[in-house]
């Protein structure tokens, strides 16, 4: 059976941070909404470290199949992409964002 | 909880407080890329964690998997054309919910002991995985133009979405009810007809839509790595899943209100999809003024106020940086050169902003809606280049246009409006531009950049 306080700390854990989340983006100027998508694409990368979790408690069982392994080490990849993709094209927007020397009027 | 645990669980939670942080500091220009560096920090710390906190099991399984993965994902960044930015963030955002979706797939053929509530949150994270994931391919598959931007519709598509819809419910409350003694073909009919719904879902949305679909499978995929983290029991997956979630939703919102649509007519309404008939291209022939690149140019050059239009023209061909050099070519000879940003110009909001930056057009120079059209009235030449359905005048006036209601740039406004335009072709929204018939207005067919780049030749021979 369900621990349910721990579950009920999780729900709450989850409620605090959709009010985060809310909060902290609303008040972005559209100017840097492609940048701020881009970075969010980025965090929820964080599957990443979910993926690592699920190889390493796979390796841990006595047993393990070369498909769950081949699918495993795939969401490695992908969440890899996911994060390490999405924070490169990020900075690469963003560099754009610098604001240059010279005069302007 | 072990010493170790504990310095794990406060790792987690600084991570998870520089993701925070630096979202808020991605709220300013001049600070968002401190606010990217400190979210960047806060990940290595949440891998670095992770990393240590398995005790390298299955490590060259896990190093196999982020050193193909890291090295794909960074090149594809570094090589990609800024051009191409929407859809490369259409494609990671695929790539994540992917991961969701095989996540879950081990944990429930590794036989977990199925605890109600891994088994629940293990099949919705692979039923929204599958759907965003589906949904992410076509859209960047309609933005990199491997198949038609245009909506594609077919007679009964509503229903047909609902049938499938309606099946993934089933299924999901099949599963759920007998809590992982269902039928084998049960959670492989779930993730098929979750893959199917995301195509059809993002099929009757056209082009010009895609920047709220991205939004809102961005957010998709959120919720599923938060269900996920329910799955692995790790709070660190469930915030990171749930910010993104809420601000992904934000975001659709915001941009669905700039286009002054419902979200529900965004995503069900496809435009022309109604009745069947397309109000599209009539084919008629529309009565347009025709320009030489020296008439524009001397127009520009004696203007004292510039508004440069941008859209996805201009990302089509390129021009952003040919743009800045005539726009100093105009400054040389103080002309004051302003860019009008529509936030639905191009394929992102921000998208122009991004190109304009890349050129190195300072941000301060780039006006929103409301403060470009207060500027219109007294601006002597708008340049529009490459946009269409964001100046069209019918969004004011015709109520049968599908874009009726939409805020659009005022452009008609100035004193000279200049159209920059590769054809007579329509905008996305596969409407006619009414403006384009008015006596103030006159066109420069041409691709975009070799349009301008004759421009800035021209001025500076003035």
């Amino acid at each position: 059976m369900t621990d349910v306080s721990h579950l009920l700390q999780l729900v709450t854990v989850l409620v605090l941070a959709v009010f985060v989340g809310f909060e902290v983006i609303s008040k972005v100027p559209t100017t840097l909404h492609t940048p701020l998508m881009s970075a969010t694409n980025a965090i929820h990368g964080i599957v990443l470290v979910g993926a690592i979790v699920v190889v390493a408690a796979l390796f841990g069982a006595p047993v393990h199949g070369a498909w769950l392994t081949t699918i495993a080490i795939a969401a490695v990849t992908l969440g890899a992409i996911n994060v390490f993709g999405g924070f490169a094209v990020t900075e690469r927007m963003l560099q754009m964002f610098r604001r240059k020397e010279g005069p302007r009027k | 909880m072990t010493a170790t645990q504990t310095i794990f669980a406060l790792l987690d939670l600084l991570a998870i407080s520089l993701f925070i942080i630096g979202l808020h500091y991605l709220n300013a220009p001049p600070t968002a890329r401190f606010g990217n560096r400190l979210a960047m920090v806060g990940m290595l710390i949440a891998l670095v964690v992770v990393l240590v906190g398995t005790l390298g099991i299955g490590w060259w399984a896990i190093a196999i998997g982020i050193v193909i993965g890291a090295a794909i994902g960074i090149v594809a960044a570094l090589k990609v054309k800024m051009t191409a930015m929407p859809q490369m963030v259409a494609l990671y955002n695929g790539m994540g919910c992917g991961a969701a979706g095989a996540i879950a797939a081990v944990e429930l053929a590794h036989g977990v002991t199925l605890d109600p509530v891994v088994a629940v949150s293990l099949v919705l994270s692979a039923t929204i995985g599958a759907v965003s994931f589906a949904g992410s391919l076509v859209a960047f598959a309609k933005l990199q133009e491997l198949m038609t931007g245009r909506p594609v519709t077919y007679r009964g598509q509503q229903i047909v979405n609902a049938i499938v819809a309606l099946a993934i419910a089933l299924l999901l409350a099949l599963f759920i009810a007998r809590l992982g003694d269902a039928a084998a073909w049960v959670y492989p009919g779930l993730v098929a007809a979750a893959l199917l719904f995301g195509v059809l879902f993002v099929l009757p949305i056209g082009g010009a839509d895609m920047p709220v679909v991205i939004s809102l499978l961005n957010s998709a995929t959120g919720v599923a790595v938060a269900v996920t983290g329910f799955e692995l029991s790790s709070p660190l997956l469930i915030t990171g899943g749930a910010l993104v979630g809420a601000s992904g939703t934000i975001l659709t919102v915001a941009m669905s209100r700039a286009m002054n649509r419902p979200l529900t007519n965004v995503l069900f309404g496809a435009f022309g999809a109604a009745g069947g008939a397309e109000p599209a291209a009539t084919g008629k022939q529309q009565n347009v003024r025709s320009v030489s690149v020296d008439d524009v140019a001397a127009m520009l050059a004696y203007a004292s106020k510039v508004m440069v239009v941008p859209g996805y023209g201009m990302a089509v061909a390129q021009a952003q940086h040919s743009v800045k050099a005539l726009a100093d070519q105009l400054e040389k000879r103080n002309v004051k050169v302003l860019y009008a940003i529509h936030p639905v110009a191009g394929r992102m909001p921000g998208h122009m902003n991004v190109l304009l930056a890349e050129a190195n057009v300072p941000y301060e120079g780039l006006l929103d809606l409301d403060e470009a059209n207060a500027e219109f009235p007294t601006t002597d030449v708008a340049l529009v280049i490459g946009a269409n359905d964001v100046t069209n005048p019918a969004a004011r006036s015709v109520k049968s246009s599908p874009i009726y209601g939409m805020p659009i740039l005022d452009v008609d406004k100035a004193a000279n409006v200049v159209v920059l335009k590769r054809s007579m072709r329509s905008g996305f929204a596969g409407i006619e531009n009414p403006l384009y018939e008015l006596p103030n207005c006159s066109m420069l067919f041409g691709d975009a950049k070799a349009s301008v780049d004759a421009l800035t030749a021209a001025v500076k021979e003035l």
